[in-house]
Formats: structure tokens, C-alpha cells, sequence
């Protein structure tokens, strides 16, 4: 004879499972906010950087032509697909954003020669198609927002995020001019950085634009993205509805299995 | 139509006599017991994501560029030029991690339900090295893309072949081809990916299915349905409590099936990266033996068996115990059968020891995963605030390999001394929906 009480316990297993999984998710958890708040030298501040407004994209493009094209190059990424996916038409792009003669169909490549770029910056100015990718968008904002002069580096300015950069500010006419306040008795710590002289922007406008410069790395970094967004939401739909179907069938055929 | 399909049907059944015989064995005549819980999706669902592997696979072999000069390069193209390159790659990238979920949830239930006891310790074994398997699968396979951390991952990982004494050196060399992983380590790993570890992989599940079907599915209760009463609806000779695999289990793990995409879907689509846990950020950075990556560690699925050799400390001159204490991790698994001498299957009917055990192991192994993923190196001053980070990470890592294996001591004990106290096992198996 079958004793009922044996049955009416639920499966423990499942209990401990979720106990083991719920700790692990913790963990994880744990290590999640710390990655958000860890950095070089510092925490990061949050981009806010989206790939899903495309005016945004625009500016930063413009922005990222008009300041960083010059040294930096974005090998992987063509105009012509630039262009498709910002709503930009190809006079548009050729006219205002291609500096260098370069194909439309072409990659964007800086015009400046990397050997010569080497020796007058120590290191050749890195290809920026993956950098978001590589380093992610908040530190990416959080690079181009701490900026500060430093007379000590050959430079001439330093930064909080990656310290010791090679590269001289090239957005301080917008920004201004920040420098380092040092925390008192601690040596060389950096405490806040102070803007000594306002740039051609407001600093709320100045972190709009970064912004804007980081969403459009975001975008170089993973052109995909755009079109995932498009379709996953699609799939999604398709799935639930088919795994609702799956449902019905399988209730349909279990209904005489008891 | 139905004519000319049933006709080509009897046209083809003419020729190969044994077809319809081996379709009903395995499907309409293969009687699994019907109380199968949410466990038992999981087999089918590490199948599926086997064919995914392998139809996605074949689509990036042929956009990709096998050599240390174009590979990374190679892989840009796929993602931007190549149509839909993006979307087979994410399908593929994400395969790779749910295939570890599932198989690691699948052994799990193995664990749970007493499934590798006798008769079924064959199906565990091949279950076993199905996993062994994998694991060499995934890791050429993320050597491939030539990233920063594909190279330092490869350089680390081989690198443990050389704390074997006397040979070790002259064995990285000889897996490397080179002093450095290079064109020739990439040469191989790729053949060795696409090809040969496929083969094997795919002969192993069908032996896996082939000693499964031999031998009959277990279930939650842990209850042999073929030594209970026989007959049911379809036959006299089968046993009570089994349904036909086909139609009755195939509609319930379509209804799997499309659970399972809709998270895989919403992983490739909104986030494949998963915060850097599937695809390392630093990945995205060119290899380069001149930069080190900040923080070098596998991919999460290997990180409980890095965390082992991260705290082993060397002794008697050697590195090597961490990496016999890894390999010797996963060896106790095959063990299994043998260590475990209880009589009775499912954890259901088992006693507190076991349950108490089996808690503390699956703990043990996500810390030790912890570890390797080098998140308690972020959590542990977090938590307790100034201390000493590196003993605390060994001690705590040496806590969880004794937790580890000391489990396995114990269920050894606990069931050959006979201190288990099990509650009675039903006749026949029970429903709980």
C-alpha cells in the first residue's frame, strides 16, 4: 500500500536549489555593484550613453569628426553604413564628415600617419571601433569629463580615469579648463576637480555632448545593436506565442495521463 | 498527396526494413515514466543547443579566417558585414553558455535523483565524457577569436601543462606549436574545434541516448517503472506507469523548447554580452603579448575548476597539485556510481546527510566559481572591509576544494557504514501535478 503522506512532501531538492542558486545570485549581485563603482583610480560616473536616439547619434558623429577623427581612426566602420543607420544622406556625410577624401563605401580612417603619430605622442592614438566595447560607455564618459591640467605631465594635462594619458585634451575650448583640488595631508590624491576657466559650453551642455560622443562610440562599437533592438522585440513576440501554443498542445495531449 | 508520401513511405520501408523498427524503439514505443518533473527538460534542451552549435558553427566557418593575422579581423566582418553574421554569432557565443547551464542543471538532476546508480552507471559515465568533452570544446573554441583574453586565456590555461615535472615545458611547447600561442596554436584549435571534438561529441550523445534507451529513463521517485506492473494503453508488455516518448514527451519539451528561446532570445537580442559574463570585455582588444589584460580568467562556466588551481599551493617544488586537484575534481564525478552505495535512488526518499551534503557541494562549487571569476575579490572588502585579500581569498578557497571533495568522503561513509536513514520508497511512482 502506497502511504499517502510520503507524497504530499514537496520536493525538497528544489528547495535546496533555489537556496545554492539564490546565494550564487548574491554573489553575483555582490560583484555587480562593485563593478559599477570600481575604475581606474576612482569610480566612474554614469553615461547614460543610449544607441537608441538617433539625433543624439548625429551629434556625436559630428563632434567625433570634428575632433577625434583627425588622430583617431574607426577602421571597422564604414560611411555608407554610418550613414544608412544615423539618417544621414550621402551628400550629408561626404560634405560634412568625410575630411579625407575616403570612399563612401570606404572605412573611416584617420589621415594621420600612425609611425609619425607615434613619436610625437610616444604611442600611436588608438583605433576607436571597439573602444566602448573594450572599456564600456561609463568609462568612456567619465574619460572625457576628467580632464584636468597637470603641469607635471609631458602633456600638459592628465586625466582621473586613465592616469598619465598621453593625449593632450582636445575638447577643453568646450569644456574649459578644470584642475585638480588635492586632498588635504594625503599626498597626491586627487579630491575633485575644479573648473578654473568655462569653455565655450555650460558644463550641463559640455555633459550632453560627451554624451552624445559616447552613444556614438557605442553605436561603432556594435552597429548590431540597432538592428537587434529592431527585431528581438519581434522574436520575443513570435516565442511567447509559440511557447503559449506548445502549452495548449501538450495540456491538450497529457489530458488523459494521470 | 498523403497517397504519394504513404507510398514513397512503403517505397523506402521496402528498402531499409529496419527504419520504422528503430523509430518506434526509440519514439512511439520508448516508455519513459510519465512523472517527469521540470529536471527533465534539460536533456533535451542540451540537444538542441548541440544542433545550434552545430548549424551556427558551419555558418561562421565560412566568414571566418583561421589565422592569427585575420582572425580578429574576421570576426569585425562577421558582425558588420556579413548579413545576419551578428545574429549567428550571438546565437552561437550564447549556445556556449546556456550549453553549460543546461548540462550543468542536467548532471545536477542526475545528482538528485540518483540517476548514475546501477542500472544506469553506464549513462553516466558517457554523460561524463560528453562533459569532459565539452569543456576542451569550449575552450579552443574561445581561443578563436583572437581577442586580448582569448590569447592570455589560452597562454594561462596551457601553461598548466607546465608544472608537470620533467616533460612539462616540452609539453606546452608541443600543444602550443610555438613559445607563445600563435598562428600554428590557432591552426590547430580551430581543426580541433570545428572537426575532430565535434565528431566525438556527437558520437558520445548518441551512445548516451543508445545506453539510456537500453536501460529506461529514471524519474523523480527514483522508482524502476520495468520492475513495476505492466500494461498500459498501448501495450500489454510495457510498463504501467510509462507513456510513449512520442507524442507525449516530444509535445512536452516543445513547450521547453520555446520557454528556453524565449531566454535565449532575450539574451542574443537585448544582451549578449551579459554584462562581460558570456563575452569578455577585453576580448573585445586585438590579442597582444605585450599587454596584459588587468584581471586574466576564463569564461564563468570554467571559473569553479580555475578557482582550484588559483588557491593550490605549491609544495616539494612543484605547482602541479593545483592542477592534479582540477583534474581530480573532475575525475571523482565519474566516480559517482561507485561512491555512492545507497540503495535508494531520489533524494526525495534519502536521508538529511545527503541533502545536507549535496547543499554544501553545489555551495563549494559556486564559491570556488566565485573565486575563479574573481568576484570575491571585489565582494570580500566590500564585506569585511580592510583585510588581507589574498589569504583571505586562499583560505576561503581551500575551505571550498576540503568542502568539495570532503563531500564525496562523507556520501562514501554515509552510505557504506550504512548511517543513512531513508524513508520508504513508494511502488510505484507518484504525480504531483
Amino acid at each position: 500500500m502506497i502511504n499517502r503522506q510520503i507524497f504530499m512532501k514537496r520536493r525538497p531538492s528544489v528547495k535546496y536549489f533555489f537556496a545554492a542558486a539564490g546565494l550564487a545570485l548574491g554573489l553575483l549581485a555582490g560583484s555587480a555593484t562593485v563593478h559599477a563603482a570600481e575604475g581606474h583610480g576612482g569610480g566612474l560616473m554614469p553615461s547614460g550613453a543610449s544607441v537608441g536616439d538617433q539625433a543624439s547619434l548625429q551629434r556625436g558623429a559630428r563632434l567625433y569628426f570634428n575632433y577625434c577623427v583627425g588622430c583617431h581612426s574607426l577602421k571597422y566602420m564604414r560611411y555608407s553604413r554610418m550613414a544608412n543607420d544615423l539618417g544621414l544622406t550621402k551628400k550629408e556625410v561626404m560634405q560634412n564628415l568625410n575630411f579625407t577624401g575616403a570612399k563612401f563605401d570606404g572605412p573611416v580612417i584617420s589621415s594621420m600617419p600612425s609611425a609619425l603619430a607615434a613619436r610625437w605622442f610616444g604611442k600611436a592614438p588608438p583605433d576607436l571601433s571597439l573602444e566602448v566595447s573594450a572599456k564600456g560607455a561609463d568609462w568612456l564618459y567619465t574619460y572625457l569629463n576628467t580632464f584636468y591640467l597637470d603641469p607635471h605631465s609631458p602633456a600638459g594635462w592628465n586625466n582621473l580615469a586613465l592616469p598619465n594619458a598621453a593625449m593632450p585634451f582636445p575638447l577643453w575650448e568646450l569644456q574649459g579648463i578644470q584642475t585638480a583640488v588635492m586632498e588635504p595631508g594625503r599626498g597626491h590624491q586627487v579630491q575633485k576637480l575644479m573648473l578654473s576657466q568655462p569653455g565655450q559650453m555650460t558644463p550641463a551642455q559640455y555633459q550632453q555632448a560627451t554624451r552624445d560622443l559616447t552613444s556614438f562610440l557605442q553605436y561603432v562599437s556594435e552597429p548590431a545593436a540597432l538592428q537587434r533592438h529592431r527585431y528581438g522585440v519581434w522574436v520575443l513576440l513570435f516565442l511567447a506565442l509559440f511557447t503559449l501554443l506548445a502549452y495548449m498542445l501538450k495540456k491538450e495531449y497529457w489530458k488523459d495521463v494521470h | 498527396m498523403a497517397n504519394v508520401l504513404s507510398s514513397i513511405g512503403g517505397w523506402v520501408t521496402e528498402r531499409a526494413p529496419g527504419l520504422m523498427p528503430m523509430y518506434r524503439k526509440h519514439m512511439t514505443e520508448y516508455y519513459a515514466p510519465k512523472n517527469f518533473n521540470l529536471w527533465y527538460y534539460f536533456g533535451s534542451l542540451a540537444v538542441l543547443v548541440l544542433v545550434n552549435q552545430i548549424v551556427t558553427g558551419i555558418f561562421l566557418t565560412m566568414n571566418y579566417n583561421p589565422s592569427a593575422a585575420g582572425a580578429f579581423d574576421s570576426v569585425q566582418y562577421i558582425m558588420r558585414d556579413v548579413q545576419w553574421g551578428w545574429l549567428i554569432r550571438y546565437m552561437h557565443s550564447t549556445g556556449a553558455s546556456l550549453f553549460f547551464v543546461v548540462v550543468f542543471l542536467h548532471m545536477f538532476r542526475g545528482i538528485m535523483y540518483g540517476s548514475y546508480k546501477k542500472p544506469r552507471e553506464l549513462v553516466w559515465l558517457l554523460g561524463m565524457l560528453i562533459f569532459l568533452v565539452l569543456m576542451a570544446e569550449a575552450f579552443m573554441g574561445y581561443v578563436l577569436p583572437w581577442g586580448n583574453m582569448s590569447f592570455w586565456g589560452a597562454k594561462v590555461i596551457i601553461s598548466l601543462f607546465g608544472t608537470i615535472p620533467v616533460i612539462g615545458s616540452h609539453l606546452v611547447d608541443w600543444i602550443m606549436g610555438d613559445f607563445l600561442p600563435g598562428d600554428a596554436t590557432l591552426n590547430r584549435f580551430f581543426a580541433l574545434h570545428v572537426i575532430a571534438l565535434p565528431l566525438v561529441l556527437l558520437l558520445l550523445v548518441v551512445l548516451h541516448l543508445a545506453a539510456l534507451h537500453e536501460v529506461g529513463s529514471n524519474n523523480p521517485d527514483g522508482v524502476e517503472i520495468k520492475k513495476g506492473p505492466t500494461g498500459n494503453r498501448w501495450s500489454a508488455l510495457a510498463p504501467a506507469d510509462g507513456i510513449p516518448f512520442h507524442p507525449y514527451y516530444t509535445v512536452k519539451d516543445l513547450f521547453g523548447v520555446g520557454f528556453f528561446l524565449l531566454v535565449a532570445a532575450f539574451i542574443i537580442f537585448f544582451a549578449p554580452t551579459v554584462g562581460g559574463w558570456f563575452l569578455e570585455h577585453d576580448n573585445s582588444i586585438r590579442a597582444n603579448n605585450l599587454v596584459t589584460p588587468s584581471e586574466i580568467k576564463p569564461v564563468w562556466y570554467f571559473t569553479s575548476f580555475y578557482g582550484i588551481v588559483r588557491v593550490m599551493p605549491a609544495f616539494l617544488g612543484t605547482a602541479v597539485w593545483g592542477v592534479l586537484t582540477m583534474f581530480g575534481a573532475i575525475a571523482v564525478l565519474f566516480l559517482f556510481p561507485w561512491i555512492d552505495r545507497g540503495k535508494v535512488k531520489s533524494i526525495r526518499y534519502r536521508g538529511t546527510g545527503f541533502k545536507v551534503g549535496l547543499g554544501v557541494f553545489v555551495f563549494a562549487f559556486i564559491g570556488l566559481g566565485s573565486l575563479g571569476a574573481g568576484v570575491t575579490d571585489k565582494v570580500f572588502p566590500q564585506w569585511f572591509g580592510d583585510i588581507d585579500l589574498a589569504a583571505w581569498d586562499n583560505n576561503f578557497g581551500r575551505l571550498m576544494v576540503v568542502l568539495y571533495f570532503g563531500f564525496f568522503v562523507f556520501l562514501w561513509a554515509y552510505t557504506h557504514f550504512g548511517w543513512e536513514k531513508t524513508k520508504p520508497v513508494p511502488d510505484r511512482v507518484t504525480m504531483h501535478d
